[in-house]
Parts: C-alpha cells; sequence; structure tokens
C-alpha cells in the first residue's frame, strides 16, 4: 500500500469511528425513551393521575398526590426565583461593570456548578431546621435555587447578544434609561426569555436529590406550605426501590409521565422560538 | 434658510480616557438648515456629533467641557436633563436599527407611547404625518402591523428617521447614515434629507464628500479632533482658505 | 384630542415649548433611573448574600464533624454510624473512580460527536442530531436510574460481564462477581449522562476555529481527517480539555442515577463489578434518615467536601475555555 492509500484509509476509518461514535451516543437516548415508554403505557390509566396512593402492598391507587405536589412546588420556585432571575439577568447584561455585578456573576456561576443534592442541604439549613420538619416550602426553595442560576444566565445572554446602538436609538429619543430597557431591550426579546425560563422550570420539575429530604415526600395530599409535600420525581424513586410489583409498575408511570413533561417542555419552548422567527420570515418572504 | 442660530458650539472638548477626541471646537448651527461634518476617519466627527444630544455619556470615562448652548442653555451642564434634550435633538445611527419585535406603526410611535400618550388616533395621525415627511408612507401604509425589521436597509432607515420625526425635535444628528446602504437607497435618503430641512436642522456626519456636497449649506471639516474649516458648502467645495481642507478635497490625503 | 401631558409638546407642530431644565414631577428622569439602577443593585446584593450564608451555613453545619474527626476523615474508610464513627474515604473513592471512568468513556465519544455534528454534517441534519443530543440532558436523572436498575443492570450482568470476563479476565479490574449493581453501571449511566455536556461546549470551541485555518490545511492536501487533527483539533486542544473537565464536574455531582445503581455499600475494591457509594450517593441514602447529631454533620461534612471539589473543577475547567475563547477573539 502506498502512503497516499494507507492516508485515505485512515481519513475513511475516521469518518467511520466517527459516525460509530454518534449512533452510541443517541443509541441510549432512544432505548431509554422507549424502554420508559414500553414499561409506563401499559400502567397508565385515569387513576394514575386521578387517584391517591392505596395503604401499603394493596394494589392499585394513583399519584395525583405526587403530580399535584410537583406542580406546586414548581409553582412556589418559580414565584420566588423567576423575577429575581429575570432581574439579576437584565442587571448583569445592561449594568455589567462594578464590583457587586462581578459578585454577581461569579456567584451565578458558582451555583450552577453545585450538585443539586447540595442545594438540598442547603434548604433543608435554611429552611427544615428552623421549621423542624420537611415542608413544601423547603422543597420550593430547593427548587428555586436551582432555577434561579439558569434563569439569570440564559437572560443575560440573549440580552447581551443586542446590539448596543438600539439601546442608543431608545436614549436618542428621549426616553430614561429604565423604560429603554424594559419596553425595548426586554419587550423586544421576550419569546427568547420565555423559552429560558420555561427550559429552567422542566429542569426544576425532574430534579429528585434537592427534594429528597426538603419537601421529603408524602403519601397524601396537604396543601399547607409547613407540611411535607409529595413530588413525581421523589415518589418515582420511593415506588422504585420498593419490593412491591404494583408500586413498581406504578415508577414506570410515573417516570413515563415525568419524561414526557419535561421533554415536553423542552421541545415546546425550542418551537416558541422558532415560531417567532418563523412568523417573520415569512413576512419577509411575502415582501 | 434662516441665519438664526439654534444651536451653538463654543469649545468643545471630549477625552475617552486620556484620549483627547475632540479639541477645542466652536461652531454654531442655523435654524432649518443642513450641516455637513465631513473629515478622515477616526477624526472626532461622531464623538463630536454625540456630544450635542449627550449620548456620549454611554461610552465610559467619557468626559466632555465647553457648551452647546440650546434654547439659551448650556446642555453639558448637570442641570440639565438629557432625557428632556434628546426629545429636542433627535439622533438617527449608521446602522438602521428598528425595534425589535416591534411593528412598522408601533416604531415609529414608541417615543410618544412611552412619554404616555395614549390616544390611539392622535398616535395614528402623527405616524401617517411622519411617515409622509419620511418618505416611507406610501410603501407601508397598507403593512403598519409587519414588524419593522421586515422591511429593505432603505425602508428600515427611513422608519428610524421616521421614528426620530415622531417626537418632534427641533433639531436631527444622522451619523453617517447611508453609509450602510446601496446607492439609490442612499440617494432617497438624500432627496430626504434635503426636504427635511424645510422643518428642522439638520447636522450629518458623513464620510461621503460628494453627499456633503450635493444636500448641505454648511460644511464643518475636521481633522485628529481638530475643526480646520468650517462655511457654506459651496464656498468650502470650491474654494477652501485652508490648506488641509483643499488636500483632503482633492484626494490628496484622507 | 390631544392629551395634555406636562413633559410633551401640546399640538404636533414645529415648535416647541417647555424647557429642558430639569422637570420637576414626582421622579426626575434621572431618578427614576436611579432607583431602578438601585433596586436591581440589591436584588444582586441579595443573591450574592444568599449564596454567601448559604456556604456559611453548611460550614457550620460541618463543624461538629470536622471538629472530631478532622482532615483525617478524608482519608479514613471507616463509616459506621450505629458507632457513630465516620470516614468518607470510601465515597471519595466511589465517586472519583466513577466519574474518572465516566470520562475515559465519555470524553472521546463527546469529542467524536461534537466533530461530526460541526464538521461532517449538513447543517440541518446537524442541528437535528444535536437537538438529539440536548435531549439526553434534558432526561432527569430519576429516569435514568429506573433504566439503569431495570435495563441496564441486567444487561452489564448478562452481556457485558461475561464478555469482559472472558477477554480481560486476567485484569484484577475484571474480576469479582458481578450483579449488575456497581461501579460500572453506574460509571457507565454517568458516562450517557455527561456526553451532551461535554459535547456542547466542545462544539462552541470548535467553532471558534477561523474557517481559513481548515481550508489552508485542505489547500496543502491534507485528508479531511488530517485536516480535522492539524487545524481543528490540535489549536482546540486547551478548550477540548476544558470542556471534558466540566463534564467531569457534573459527573461529580450526579446523585439520583448513580445512587440508584452503584449498591451504596461503602466499599473499596479493584473490580469495577462491586458496589461502591458516592459523596452523593451516600448523602442522598443516609441524610433523611440521619439518626445522631454526628452522623449529620459527617453528611454536612462530605456535603462541604463535595461542594469544594466540584467547586474547584468546575472553576478550573472555567478558566480554560475561558481563556481560550478570549484567545479566539483576539
Amino acid at each position: 500500500m502506498t502512503y497516499l492509500h494507507w492516508r485515505k484509509f485512515k481519513n475513511i476509518a475516521f469518518h467511520a469511528s466517527l459516525y460509530l461514535a454518534a449512533v452510541i451516543v443517541l443509541l441510549p437516548l432512544f432505548l431509554i425513551v422507549s424502554y420508559v415508554f414500553k414499561m409506563g403505557a401499559s400502567s397508565l390509566n385515569l387513576d394514575f393521575f386521578l387517584a391517591f396512593p392505596k395503604p401499603v402492598g394493596e394494589v392499585g391507587g394513583g399519584m395525583r398526590h405526587a403530580i399535584t405536589g410537583t406542580l406546586y412546588l414548581v409553582a412556589i420556585a418559580s414565584i420566588i426565583s423567576i423575577p429575581t432571575g429575570l432581574l439579576c439577568g437584565i442587571y448583569l447584561s445592561e449594568f455589567g461593570k462594578g464590583k457587586v455585578a462581578t459578585l454577581l456573576k461569579f456567584s451565578i456561576d458558582m451555583l450552577t456548578g453545585v450538585p443539586s443534592i447540595i442545594i438540598g442541604i442547603f434548604a433543608y439549613i435554611l429552611i427544615v431546621v428552623p421549621l423542624k420538619g420537611f415542608s413544601a416550602m423547603a422543597g420550593g426553595v430547593a427548587l428555586s435555587i436551582i432555577i434561579l442560576p439558569i434563569v439569570c444566565r440564559s437572560t443575560e445572554e440573549i440580552l447581551k447578544l443586542i446590539p448596543q446602538h438600539i439601546r442608543e436609538a431608545g436614549l436618542a429619543l428621549g426616553l430614561p434609561r429604565w423604560r429603554v430597557i424594559l419596553n425595548i431591550v426586554v419587550k423586544g426579546n421576550l419569546s427568547s426569555l420565555i423559552t429560558g425560563v420555561m427550559l429552567a422550570i422542566s429542569r426544576a420539575a425532574g430534579e429528585t436529590a434537592p427534594l429528597l429530604f426538603t419537601s421529603f415526600g408524602n403519601m397524601y395530599l396537604s396543601y399547607r406550605i409547613d407540611e411535607p409535600m409529595a413530588s413525581l420525581p421523589v415518589q418515582i424513586y420511593n415506588y422504585a426501590i420498593s419490593p412491591f410489583d404494583d408500586w413498581r409498575r406504578q415508577a414506570w408511570a410515573g417516570a413515563f409521565v415525568l419524561i414526557t413533561i419535561v421533554l415536553g417542555i423542552n421541545l415546546l419552548s425550542r418551537l416558541l422560538v422558532k415560531l417567532g422567527s418563523l412568523r417573520h420570515l415569512i413576512r419577509r418572504g411575502i415582501k | 434658510m434662516s441665519s438664526n442660530i439654534i444651536l451653538q458650539v463654543n469649545n468643545l472638548n471630549v477625552w475617552y480616557e486620556d484620549f483627547h477626541a475632540v479639541k477645542g471646537i466652536s461652531v454654531g448651527y442655523p435654524e432649518k438648515s443642513i450641516s455637513a461634518i465631513i473629515g478622515p476617519s477616526g477624526c472626532g466627527k461622531s464623538t463630536f456629533l454625540r456630544c450635542l444630544n449627550r449620548i456620549y455619556e454611554e461610552v465610559p470615562g467619557a468626559k466632555a467641557t465647553g457648551e452647546i448652548i440650546l434654547e439659551g442653555k448650556n446642555v453639558l451642564d448637570k442641570s440639565v436633563d438629557p432625557v428632556e434634550l434628546r426629545k429636542r435633538i433627535g439622533m438617527v445611527f449608521q446602522k438602521p436599527n428598528p425595534f425589535p419585535a416591534m411593528s412598522i406603526l408601533d416604531n415609529v410611535t414608541i417615543g410618544l407611547r412611552l412619554q404616555g400618550i395614549k390616544d390611539k388616533s392622535y398616535l395614528m395621525n402623527v405616524a401617517e404625518q411622519c411617515l409622509r415627511k419620511a418618505a416611507l408612507w406610501s410603501e407601508v401604509k397598507d403593512k403598519l402591523h409587519k414588524l419593522g425589521t421586515s422591511l429593505s436597509g432603505g425602508q428600515q432607515q427611513r422608519l428610524c428617521i421616521a421614528r426620530a420625526l415622531a417626537v418632534n425635535p427641533q433639531v436631527l444628528l444622522m451619523d453617517e447614515p447611508t453609509s450602510a446602504l446601496d446607492p439609490i437607497a442612499s440617494a432617497k435618503i438624500e432627496d430626504l434629507m434635503s426636504e427635511l430641512k424645510k422643518e428642522f436642522t439638520v447636522i450629518v456626519v458623513t464620510h461621503n464628500m460628494q453627499q456633503a456636497a450635493r444636500i448641505a449649506d454648511y460644511t464643518s471639516f475636521f481633522v485628529l479632533g481638530d475643526l480646520i474649516e468650517h462655511g457654506l458648502s459651496s464656498d468650502i467645495f470650491t474654494n477652501p482658505k485652508e490648506q488641509k481642507t483643499e488636500d483632503y478635497i482633492t484626494g490628496r490625503f484622507g | 384630542m390631544v392629551r395634555d401631558i406636562e413633559n410633551v409638546q401640546n399640538s404636533f407642530s414645529t415648535e416647541n415649548n417647555g424647557n429642558i431644565s430639569k422637570k420637576k414631577s414626582f421622579l426626575t428622569y434621572g431618578e427614576q433611573d436611579k432607583f431602578a439602577y438601585f433596586l436591581l443593585k440589591l436584588i444582586a446584593s441579595l443573591v450574592i448574600i444568599l449564596l454567601l450564608g448559604m456556604i456559611a451555613m453548611l460550614l457550620n453545619s460541618s463543624l461538629p464533624a470536622i471538629k472530631e474527626f478532622g482532615i483525617g476523615f478524608a482519608f479514613n474508610d471507616n463509616w459506621n454510624p450505629v458507632e457513630d464513627e465516620f470516614g468518607a474515604l470510601a465515597f471519595l473513592f466511589g465517586t472519583l473512580v466513577t466519574s474518572a471512568l465516566a470520562i475515559m468513556i465519555a470524553a472521546p465519544l463527546s469529542i467524536s460527536v461534537a466533530v461530526f455534528i460541526n464538521e461532517i454534517l449538513p447543517t440541518k441534519l446537524g442541528k437535528l442530531i444535536s437537538l438529539f443530543v440536548e435531549m439526553i440532558a434534558a432526561i432527569p436523572s430519576i429516569v435514568f436510574g429506573l433504566w439503569g436498575i431495570f435495563f441496564l443492570g441486567p444487561f452489564v450482568k448478562d452481556v457485558l460481564t461475561p464478555f469482559l470476563k472472558s477477554n480481560f479476565g486476567f485484569l484484577p479490574l475484571f474480576q469479582g462477581a458481578s450483579f449488575g449493581i456497581g461501579i460500572l453501571t453506574a460509571s457507565i449511566i454517568l458516562a450517557i449522562m455527561i456526553t451532551p455536556t461535554i459535547t456542547s461546549i466542545c462544539r462552541e470551541v470548535l467553532k471558534t476555529v477561523p474557517k481559513i485555518q481548515k481550508e489552508a490545511a485542505l489547500a496543502l492536501g491534507a485528508t479531511r481527517f488530517e485536516m480535522i487533527k492539524i487545524a481543528l483539533i490540535k489549536p482546540s486542544f486547551s478548550g477540548l480539555t476544558g470542556g471534558v473537565v466540566l463534564g467531569l464536574g457534573r459527573a461529580l455531582g450526579e446523585t439520583m442515577a448513580v445512587a440508584m445503581v452503584i449498591g451504596n455499600s461503602p466499599t473499596i475494591t479493584a473490580s469495577l463489578f462491586s458496589p461502591a457509594a458516592t459523596m452523593a450517593s451516600v448523602i442522598a441514602n443516609e441524610y433523611a434518615e440521619a439518626d445522631s447529631d454526628l452522623h449529620l454533620s459527617a453528611m454536612c461534612y462530605i456535603g462541604l467536601l463535595l461542594f469544594l471539589v466540584t467547586f474547584i473543577v468546575n472553576s478550573f475547567a472555567r478558566a480554560i475555555v475561558w481563556k481560550k475563547q478570549r484567545k479566539a477573539r483576539g
């Protein structure tokens, strides 16, 4: 074989290995999703969504308490963290200089790297200890610490993309800076900002570790914010490691619902941005 | 073309950190005229222009001394509110920049809406007048609700002009308004500027000498932050007093 | 009909009334802007204080254990909650081994996929494939865990283990009984989970290579493989490393999936088939039911160690990637 042939062979082998790598990497996605769908679909019935758990060992019942719980906890977390995250992101992008801004950027970067179980410990020390017990509040706070840096970062990145002369054009019209930021910069990118928020929410909805010893879990549904609260991921976990076949069956159903919600919001939010720019493209096309 | 000076600059100096960008410039702008500022790149033309509506303040480390007199007050004075000032001195930028995710109508009326005006018929009236003055009305009157960014480059720039006119300024600053446009769009904007001077005082920075010669009543020639010469365009281009001016105009440098 | 607003010209003519001094109303524009800035700064400060407070509280909760066990905590593998004896070595071992193994599996695959999407695939297909990769990142950890217990575990036990044993059984790595639950399974799941992270960072890093350099290599007669090797991978090497280290940071902190497939037995062995435990997994398993104060404090101590380790790794990674991007921007 000439040297050129050897080089060409290496080239082909390299390309083949790249294709192989892609297949290996994507394989688990399809394996997992199809497996979850297979195991969970059969267990999904109306009962699953509407019924509460039956006593231990009895067959039947559902995860209504857990689904409601997840909605409840995510709602609490969102109220706390989404406005805060948006404002912090706006602060970093519009007023990025100065000690406070640098510290904030550093803090946000640090928070994104903290393992979610440690965030659970944070929330435990912050809420569970003073309240002397697990509570929905603690779970909500834990999830809010997860959502905040994500929203802040995505907001900052999106707003930073806007060229400075757009802001100057706003100022040149005789508008105070806060109006330029609110009505022109932020309003002009609402769909992207909402996407960032939705991605953060979908991430929080799927988290288990930070809830294990904050909201802890509950076989009953109580709307009290100072009592433990069930959540879909924790409930799945508890059922999955239990010895009962029926509970494990329900764990799969739960996983099915969870993965549908999380991936669903994820894809939907991306679609939102596409729709925004698609509408724009159509208008250009007509022109 | 009246000789009533509406905006007077006295001994304006601007520093960006330690860089002396504008060196002691004094010039007056008569009402309802077009004044052009020409000169080679990096000579402080834009910096000077951006002082007039105090938007140079956006750059950190920028400092200005001197006087810019409008309505009897020095606009550089701390007691003058830049936001109020900018309602009287408007600006059009080099790159057309309609506001994102806003319709054509919203773009034009935003200046007024954010000041609190809500009367829809009034806003529509103002929008139509300004779009007519910007020579854009006939092209967009049927699609006022389309996105501002759906227009072509030249149309976008005319939209930005209409937007600036809507807040009813006395002076309109234009920072190289045609440099990002093709020749046909540029020509349309030049015609527009000649019409605008009947109602507004226009000060335009331009890279294009011929443009200044075509449309400006007065021309200033800047080099490296200094005002070399200022006067009637007809004088500057046919009979310049300074050697540097003549060298620039005849293409010997720049 | 025209609205009469104090700060707006009353009629649409070219005459201007009103003056340009600061207007006298509720708040001047300058004051409005100052207030807005102050408000934002306040919220930012609150967030910073909150974070510092949380770290301080974590330290505080760990203090009893730190006082009791000192630094030796990290080198002692005796974890005995019943007798209040705690040593974190086994968990450090579990964390480091699973993460290292995960990186060894994921790094080459992720970088390959990054190159694949950026260089080989046409744009539209590349976007689709990268969307799939990002979907992997969106799958909740618990679902990975479930799949790990009921699908991957048996797979490792029934298919992978015999294969490895028959071919590489001479290595102590592949000796010992396999129940499907253990270090190997956990590492594989971790590898799958961190691949999207590494791939996306590497894609960004690779994108910063100027087209001209790639074209120059091709113009010299290089094959595509050679061009990628010379003009793409080599200059981006530090950035790619940064991406891998960032993936490592994620692997170190991953909890649920690992907790469900690692067996949760604090042991230090050489066999990849054996069960083990990680810092994150022990916290997940024992925190809620910690019986003594010292037990709880020991877990906080582990949490503190985990926090420090991930913080150092992430900062290191970020420093590398930043430096690379700043150099690229020139």
